[in-house]
C-alpha cells in the first residue's frame, strides 16, 4: 500500500459532531455552528462550556455540538443562561438564538441579560423570517418583504420598521462587544469567526455580555435557490443592517488573536 | 351556502370573521399557525386589525385591551403559546369582558411537539389562569362543529361576559373537511354600556381587576360564580351516538370522541350494545345527563387524549356507581379506531369490579401494547 | 361502498398531498361525505410526506385508520410501511420506478406501475402523482375518471393550470397501465 502524502486542511472540529444536520440545503444555520465549534476547540473551552439552544430550527442545535446542552422555552434562552452562569460562573455559557426568538418573544430577557452585563456570548441569527413555522414575519422582516403573515409585503404603517438589535444592545452600560457580521461569502465568514473568537474571548476576560449578530439566509422560506438567497443577504439585507463594530470594550480592542 | 372543502385553521378563522371578529392579534405557533395567516391575508381587506405581536403575552393583552372597548376580539394559539396568555386571560376574566381564545391543542409538557394532544385539558377547563373565575370551554369534533362553535363563542363571551375557551387538537387544525360557512355578519353597533370609548354625555368607565379591599373582591368572585351557575343551567351542550339501550357508555370528546365513534359503529356491527357520549361543552360539563346514564348503562369507558383528565371529573359524578374504565393514548399520539375498538371488546367481556384507579390497569396494558408494537 | 379509507403516501414534494385532496374535492363534490388529513411536522422535515382520505356515504367518525382499504406508495419506505397493514381484499398500488422489490402479500390485490416513467414519457416528472390516482381509479372504482377530472379542473391551482392536460394524460395512462397489467 503507497502512503498518500496529504495535507489535512478541513477537519470536523472536535466540538462539533458527526452528523448530518437537518437544515434545508443552503441553510446558513449549519455554518454558524461550525464556527462557533471550531473557535470553542480553538480556545480548548469544550469541557466547560454550556450552551443554551433557542426555539426555532436551530432548537436541535445540541445534536450537533459535543457538549452539554440545555434547551429554552422560546425567547428565554438568555434567562436560562443567566441561571446556569450565575451559579457556574467559571464555566462558558452560551446562547444561539434566531430572530423571532430573540427580538420577538424574547426581547425582555436579551435586553436586560445586556443590561445586567450577564458574561454570556449570544449568537443571533437574523434571517429576517421565522424558519422553523413556516416563513411569517420577524421583528427583522425587510420592509415590503412578503412572508406568510405579510401577505401583501411588510407595511411598516401596520407591521412597524425592523428591529436593529445589534444597534440597541451597543447602547447598554452593561454590553461589552457587540458586532453584526454576515455568512454570505466566504471573505465574510472570516471576518463572523473572527468576531465569534472575540466574543468568547470577552466572556473569558469577564468584560461583559457580548453578542454577534449574523446576517443569514433562509432559502426555504424566501423560497430562492441557495444561491439567490445570499445575494439577497449581500444585496437587500446588508443596506438595512450595515455591518460593523457597535460596542467594543478598551480592554477587547488591544487583545490580537 | 354550499359545503366548502376546508382546512380546519382557516376554517375557523374564517367563521370568526363571519361571525364579526373586528380584531385579531396572535402569534405563530404550529400546529395552529395557519389561522393567523388567515387572519393576515382577510382582516387588512376588511379594514379590521391585525397584529402579529411580538408574544403570545402581548397578543393576549391587546386582546385585553380591544375587549374592553366592547369589539368582538379574539386570539388562536397552541399549548405553549396560551400558557403564556394565562395571565392576561386571568385579567380579562377579572375584569368581566368578553373575549374568545382558541387553543389548537400539541403533545406536551415543555416545548413537547407539535402533535395533536389533549393535553391541556386541566389547564383550558380548570382555569389555567390564578384566582377564581370559570371559563366556558367549547370542544368542536368536526369543521362544521368548530365553524359553528365558534359563531356560538362570541355570543356566549359577550351574554355572559366570560372568556370563552374553544379547544380542538392538532388534527383538527390541519384537517379538511367539508363545511358550510354562515353568511357575513354585520358587525354591531351597539356600545355595551361597561365598554371604554371616551366618556362623552355620561360617567368614566373604569375597568380594572384590581379590588383591593377583600370584601369587594368576594362580592366579585361571588358575582362570576352567580353567573357560572346560569351557564350550567342553559349552556350545556353534547351530542350522543348509538344510543339505543347502551350497557357500555364510551364519553370522549374531540378528536378522540370522534374515533371512538367509528369504533362504537364498529362494536355494533358485532353486536356489542355501547353508545357514544360526547361532550361538546367540557365546561359546563353535561353532569346532568351523565347522572342518568349511569342508571342506564353497566360500565363506561372514558376515551381521551391525555393521561385521564376528562376522567377525573367523570368519575366526581358518577361516584362509585357503574364502574369507570379509561383509555388515553398520550404525548401527541391519535388513538385509531381499532385500539378504542379492542377497549370495547374488552369491557364488554369484564364483568368484574374495578378496585382502586383504572389509570393502573390501563398504565400496564399501554406499556404492554407499546412493546408489542415496536 | 360505505366507507373506504385511501393513505397516498411518498417523499415530499411527490405531490401526495395534492393527490388525496384532488380525490377530496371529488367525493366533496359528488355528494359523498369526506375527510383529508395530513402527516405534518417532524415527519415532513424527514422527507416523507402522507395523507389519510376517507369516503363515506354517511358521517365520518375518525379521520385515521390503522389499516388502509387503498395505499398509493410512491416509494419503498411507504410500501414497507403499509403492506403488512392491508386488510384482506385490500388495493396496494406501488411506485416501482422507485420501489425495487416485488409484493409480500400475496391475498390483497396489488399493483406494480413505474410511475415516474410514465410521468416523465408524458413530459412531466411531477405527475407521477396522477398517474398512481388513475390506476386506483381502474383498480377501485370508488370514484370515476370523470368526477376525478372534473375536480381537478376545478380546485387546479391557478400557477398549474396549463398542465391540466398533462394531468389528464397522466391519470389516463395510469388507467390505461392498470387495464393491460390486470386485463
Ligand atoms: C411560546 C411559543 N410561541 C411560539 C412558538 C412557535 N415557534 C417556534 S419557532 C418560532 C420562531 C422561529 O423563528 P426564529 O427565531 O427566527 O428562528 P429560525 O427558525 O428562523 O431559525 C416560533 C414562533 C413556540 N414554540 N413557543
Ligand atoms: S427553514 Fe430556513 S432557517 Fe430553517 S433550516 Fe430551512 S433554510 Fe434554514
Amino acid at each position: 500500500m503507497v502512503e498518500a502524502k496529504t495535507e489535512v486542511i478541513y477537519q470536523r472540529p472536535e466540538s462539533f459532531t458527526d452528523v448530518h444536520t437537518h437544515y434545508c440545503p443552503g441553510c446558513t444555520h449549519g455554518v454558524a455552528h461550525r464556527l462557533v465549534a471550531e473557535v470553542i476547540d480553538e480556545m480548548g473551552l469544550r469541557e466547560k462550556t454550556i450552551g443554551v439552544a433557542p426555539v426555532g430550527c436551530s432548537v436541535f442545535a445540541y445534536n450537533y455540538f459535543e457538549m452539554d446542552f440545555v434547551e429554552a422555552a422560546h425567547g428565554r434562552a438568555p434567562a436560562m443562561a443567566t441561571g446556569i452562569k450565575r451559579v457556574l460562573p467559571d464555566n462558558t455559557v452560551f446562547t444561539y438564538q434566531g430572530d423571532g426568538d430573540l427580538a420577538s418573544i424574547g426581547i425582555a430577557e436579551i435586553m436586560h441579560a445586556a443590561g445586567r452585563g450577564e458574561n454570556l456570548t449570544v449568537i443571533f441569527i437574523n434571517n429576517a423570517i421565522y424558519g422553523m413555522t413556516g416563513g411569517q414575519m420577524a421583528p427583522t422582516t425587510l420592509p415590503g418583504m412578503k412572508t406568510t403573515s405579510s401577505p401583501y409585503g411588510r407595511d411598516v404603517e401596520l407591521a412597524g420598521y425592523p428591529l436593529k438589535m445589534a444597534e440597541l444592545l451597543a447602547q447598554m452600560e452593561g454590553s461589552g462587544y457587540i458586532v453584526r457580521r454576515s455568512l454570505h461569502d466566504a471573505s465574510n465568514i472570516r471576518k463572523a469567526k473572527k468576531a465569534i473568537r472575540l466574543a468568547f474571548e470577552a466572556q473569558e476576560r469577564g468584560l461583559g455580555f457580548s453578542m454577534v449578530e449574523l446576517l443569514s439566509s433562509c432559502p426555504t422560506n424566501w423560497s430562492m435557490s441557495a444561491q439567490e438567497a445570499l445575494g439577497f443577504v449581500e444585496e437587500k439585507m446588508l443596506p438595512v443592517y450595515p455591518l460593523g463594530d457597535y460596542k467594543v470594550t478598551p480592554a477587547l480592542q488591544e487583545l490580537r488573536v | 351556502m354550499a359545503k366548502e372543502l376546508l382546512k380546519g385553521n382557516e376554517a375557523f378563522a374564517e367563521a370568526a370573521i363571519r361571525a364579526g371578529v373586528e380584531a385579531f392579534f396572535g402569534y405563530p405557533i404550529t400546529p395552529s399557525t395557519e389561522f393567523l395567516e388567515h387572519m393576515a391575508r382577510r382582516m387588512p381587506k376588511l379594514g379590521r386589525a391585525f397584529v402579529q405581536a411580538e408574544s403570545e403575552v402581548a397578543a393576549i393583552n391587546m386582546v385585553y385591551g380591544a375587549a374592553c372597548t366592547g369589539k368582538r376580539v379574539m386570539t388562536a394559539s397552541s399549548s405553549p403559546g396560551v400558557s403564556l396568555m394565562m395571565e392576561g386571560i386571568s385579567y380579562i376574566a377579572g375584569t368581566e369582558v368578553p373575549a374568545v381564545i382558541v387553543n389548537v391543542m400539541r403533545g406536551g409538557p415543555g416545548l413537547g411537539n407539535i402533535a395533536p394532544s389533549q393535553g391541556d385539558y386541566y389547564q383550558m377547563i380548570k382555569g389555567g389562569g390564578h384566582g377564581d373565575y370559570f371559563p366556558i370551554v367549547l370542544a368542536p369534533a368536526t369543521v362544521q362543529e368548530a365553524v359553528d362553535y365558534i359563531s356560538l363563542a362570541f355570543d356566549l363571551a359577550e351574554k355572559y361576559l366570560s372568556i370563552v375557551h374553544v379547544v380542538v387538537d392538532g388534527n383538527m387544525g390541519q384537517m379538511m373537511e367539508p363545511a358550510e360557512l354562515p353568511p357575513m355578519r354585520e358587525i354591531s353597533d351597539e356600545i355595551p354600556e361597561w365598554a371604554v370609548r371616551g366618556a362623552k354625555d355620561r360617567d368614566p368607565n373604569i375597568l380594572t381587576s384590581i379590588y383591593i379591599d377583600p370584601e369587594d373582591e368576594e362580592i366579585t368572585n361571588l358575582r362570576l360564580l352567580r353567573r357560572w351557575k346560569e351557564v350550567e343551567k342553559n349552556e350545556v351542550r353534547f351530542q350522543e351516538y348509538q344510543m339505543d339501550n347502551p350497557e357500555i357508555l364510551v364519553i370522549g370528546f374531540g378528536t378522540a370522541g370522534r374515533v371512538a365513534s367509528s369504533a362504537v359503529r364498529d362494536a355494533r356491527a358485532e353486536g356489542i350494545p355501547v353508545g357514544l357520549l360526547r361532550p361538546i361543552t367540557l365546561a359546563p360539563f353535561p353532569e346532568g345527563r351523565l347522572e342518568e346514564l349511569c342508571d342506564q348503562v353497566q360500565r363506561i369507558l372514558v376515551v381521551e387524549m391525555n393521561s385521564g383528565m376528562m376522567l377525573d371529573d367523570v368519575q366526581k359524578i358518577v361516584k362509585g356507581k357503574v364502574p369507570v374504565e379509561f383509555y388515553g393514548r398520550l404525548g401527541g399520539v391519535t388513538p385509531l379506531p381499532d385500539e378504542i375498538l379492542d377497549e370495547i371488546r374488552r369491557v364488554s367481556k369484564n364483568e368484574g369490579e374495578i378496585s382502586g384507579d383504572p389509570r393502573d390497569e390501563w398504565m400496564d396494558r399501554l406499556e404492554k401494547m407499546r412493546t408489542g408494537d415496536q | 361502498m360505505e366507507e373506504t379509507s385511501i393513505i397516498i403516501s411518498g417523499f415530499g414534494g411527490q405531490g401526495t398531498l395534492f393527490a388525496g385532496q384532488v380525490l377530496a374535492y371529488a367525493a366533496m363534490d359528488n355528494g359523498y361525505e369526506v375527510t383529508w388529513i395530513p402527516s405534518y411536522g417532524p415527519e415532513m422535515r424527514g422527507g416523507t410526506a402522507h395523507c389519510t382520505v376517507i369516503i363515506s356515504e354517511t358521517l365520518i367518525g375518525s379521520p385515521l385508520v390503522r389499516y388502509p382499504d387503498i395505499v398509493l406508495a410512491l416509494n419503498l419506505p411507504s410500501v414497507d410501511k403499509y403492506e403488512p397493514l392491508m386488510p384482506e381484499n385490500g388495493v396496494l398500488i406501488a411506485n416501482s420506478s422507485l420501489v425495487n422489490r416485488e409484493f409480500e402479500r400475496q391475498e390483497i390485490r396489488t399493483l406494480l406501475l413505474p410511475a415516474n416513467q410514465i410521468a416523465e414519457d408524458i413530459g412531466m416528472s411531477r405527475l407521477a402523482n396522477m398517474v398512481m390516482t388513475g390506476s386506483m381509479v381502474k383498480m377501485e372504482p370508488i370514484l370515476t375518471m370523470e368526477m376525478i377530472k372534473a375536480a381537478l379542473e376545478e380546485h387546479i391551482p391557478e400557477r398549474h393550470r396549463e398542465t391540466l392536460s398533462m394531468n389528464y394524460k397522466a391519470l389516463e395512462r395510469g388507467y390505461a397501465f392498470a387495464e393491460k397489467e390486470l386485463g
